[in-house]
């Protein structure tokens, strides 16, 4: 099966076409969206890092940079630092010109200060804006695409109804060659044995075991319940109880087939099919790991209607009810509460989102899009130094 | 599975069934496939749980077939099952804690 797309020339397939404002520090975030709010027509977001960062999170936060950067949904990527930040920007320009992409890097010291360097920014911005017309989509195979699987907001309709109906979009992507990814290992705890179970190879099953033992016991070294965060209030309201009647709705999203690797956060599956990425249950940090990845696309099921979604990945979303699909219609684009209606079945409604997913890679924009959430957070390992 | 019903038990191991409207107290719960019957002790709200047997405190409680934890006091059957009767076995960093101040003898 086949989609519209733009082929870029580290042979990956975008379906956006973004001119991407990168702030590699929250000492720029200002000046990212002085330029965006005067080239609309380019994204950006607001960063919370960036400094101050060591170790495994000096490398985590370096590889979600590099993801973007590089990530086939974006044309052009201008990178805005302040020009004291521990990662070799040059570095980083020159991986995006080697993916083929416009990327020129703006350093606040070397341009004067902020109206140098928003006057260099709109320059250079404006003129890809245009620019990028001249890429035009062709067919590329759905082979080429990787979904992230979300849930967030979940209420007891997300095992039954939005999950489920996701998972069948799984099944299908995968048969056609494609990657789906499952993510949120917090919201794997109590259900990670069935996964182990449906791992390809015994190594992916214990990888599978190691991180969610990882994650449980983090959360235990605060010694708390972590109930009230998982499950959260909202998720308790919606009747979830516990993590692992939470986690045993949430895997549904996966669907059925082999799991075929299980990869760290932001890292690029190098296997197609069904794959894991270790991510929080937060749901901004996570989808940005899976973007990072190389997630073209998200679909996100939500049972209390959250509105999130990515800079530079459209995001579906899918109501698990008709109560929230009706109370946030500005924000949901599709609604599988017609499951609990008892007007169709999953399959069903899976084969619709299926649909509309496909609608979405060819260029119908979401609501999130439209809308202009374009959340992101980079999940941290350990303290900020 | 096309449901059009009013409550779901979404596996035969299950000790819970969830209610897919807003359910009223006194209402009339009958299922001969799965050996169910009895009348709903409490108002259950939508997408929330009740009882479909009698559950001893302390016992295992099932959905999907699998474990999501474990009833604090007992439950009739009909009764609305939630936090207030059924708490989690995992990531439980409170007993762990508590478990931990024991061995040092600070409690």
């Amino acid at each position: 099966m086949q989609v519209l797309g733009y082929r870029r020339r580290d042979g990956r397939v975008g379906v956006r076409n973004h001119v991407l404002v990168l702030p590699v520090s929250y000492e720029v975030n200002a000046i990212a969206e002085h330029i965006t709010r005067a080239v609309p027509e380019a994204v950006t977001f607001r960063n919370q890092h960036g400094l101050n960062q060591s170790g495994a999170d000096l490398v985590q936060t370096r590889r979600v940079y590099e993801g973007f950067a590089t990530h086939p949904n974006v044309y052009a990527v201008l990178l805005l630092a302040w020009g004291n930040e521990p990662h070799d920007l040059k570095g980083l320009v020159e991986q995006a010109r080697r993916a083929g992409k416009q990327a020129e890097l703006i350093a606040l010291e070397t341009v004067g200060g902020v109206r140098g360097a928003v006057r260099e920014g709109v320059r250079i911005v404006r003129r890809w804006t245009e620019e990028r017309a001249a890429v035009e989509r062709v067919e590329v195979p759905l082979s080429s695409i990787i979904l992230g699987t979300e849930c967030g907001g979940s209420d007891a309709c997300s095992g039954i109804s939005g999950n489920p109906a996701l998972g069948v979009v799984s099944d299908l992507l995968v048969e056609q060659g494609g990657t789906s990814i499952l993510a949120e290992t917090t919201e794997l705890i109590g259900a990670e044995h069935l996964l182990a179970d449906r791992a390809a190879t015994p190594e992916v099953g214990q990888r599978i075991l190691h991180i969610v033992r990882r994650v449980e016991e983090n959360a235990m070294k605060m010694g708390v319940d972590i109930r009230g965060a998982q499950p959260s209030p909202g998720n308790m309201d919606g009747g979830i109880t516990t993590i692992e009647e939470k986690s045993l709705g949430c895997i549904y999203k996966g669907g059925t087939t082999p799991i075929r690797e299980v990869v760290e956060y932001a890292e690029r599956p190098t296997e197609k099919g069904l794959v894991i990425m270790d991510t929080p249950g937060h749901d901004i940090e996570q989808i940005t790991g899976m973007v990072a990845g190389g997630a073209q696309i998200v679909i996100f099921t939500t049972g209390r209607g959250t509105p999130t979604g990515s800079p530079i990945a459209p995001c579906i979303k899918v109501a698990t009810n008709s109560f929230t699909f009706r109370n946030m219609r500005d924000n949901i684009d599709f609604n599988a509460g017609d499951i609990i209606d008892g007007e169709a079945t999953v399959e069903e409604t899976g084969r619709r989102l299926f649909a509309l997913m496909l609608d979405v890679l060819n260029g119908k924009q979401t609501k999130a899009e439209r809308l202009g959430h374009r959340e992101f957070g980079i999940y941290r390992v350990g303290q900020s130094l | 599975m096309r449901t059009g019903k009013r409550w779901i038990v979404q596996n035969r191991l299950d000790d819970v069934a969830t209610a897919l409207v807003p359910m009223p107290a006194g209402e009339h719960i009958v299922d001969v496939d799965l050996g169910v019957q009895l009348r709903l002790l409490q108002d259950i709200p939508f997408g929330h749980k009740f009882s479909v047997r009698e559950i001893a405190a302390g016992e295992k409680v099932h959905k999907y077939g699998q474990v999501i934890g474990r009833a604090t006091k007992p439950i009739r059957a009909g009764e609305h099952v939630h936090v207030h009767n059924l708490e989690s076995l995992r990531g439980r960093g409170d007993l762990q804690r508590l478990a931990d101040e024991v061995r040092e003898g600070k409690a």
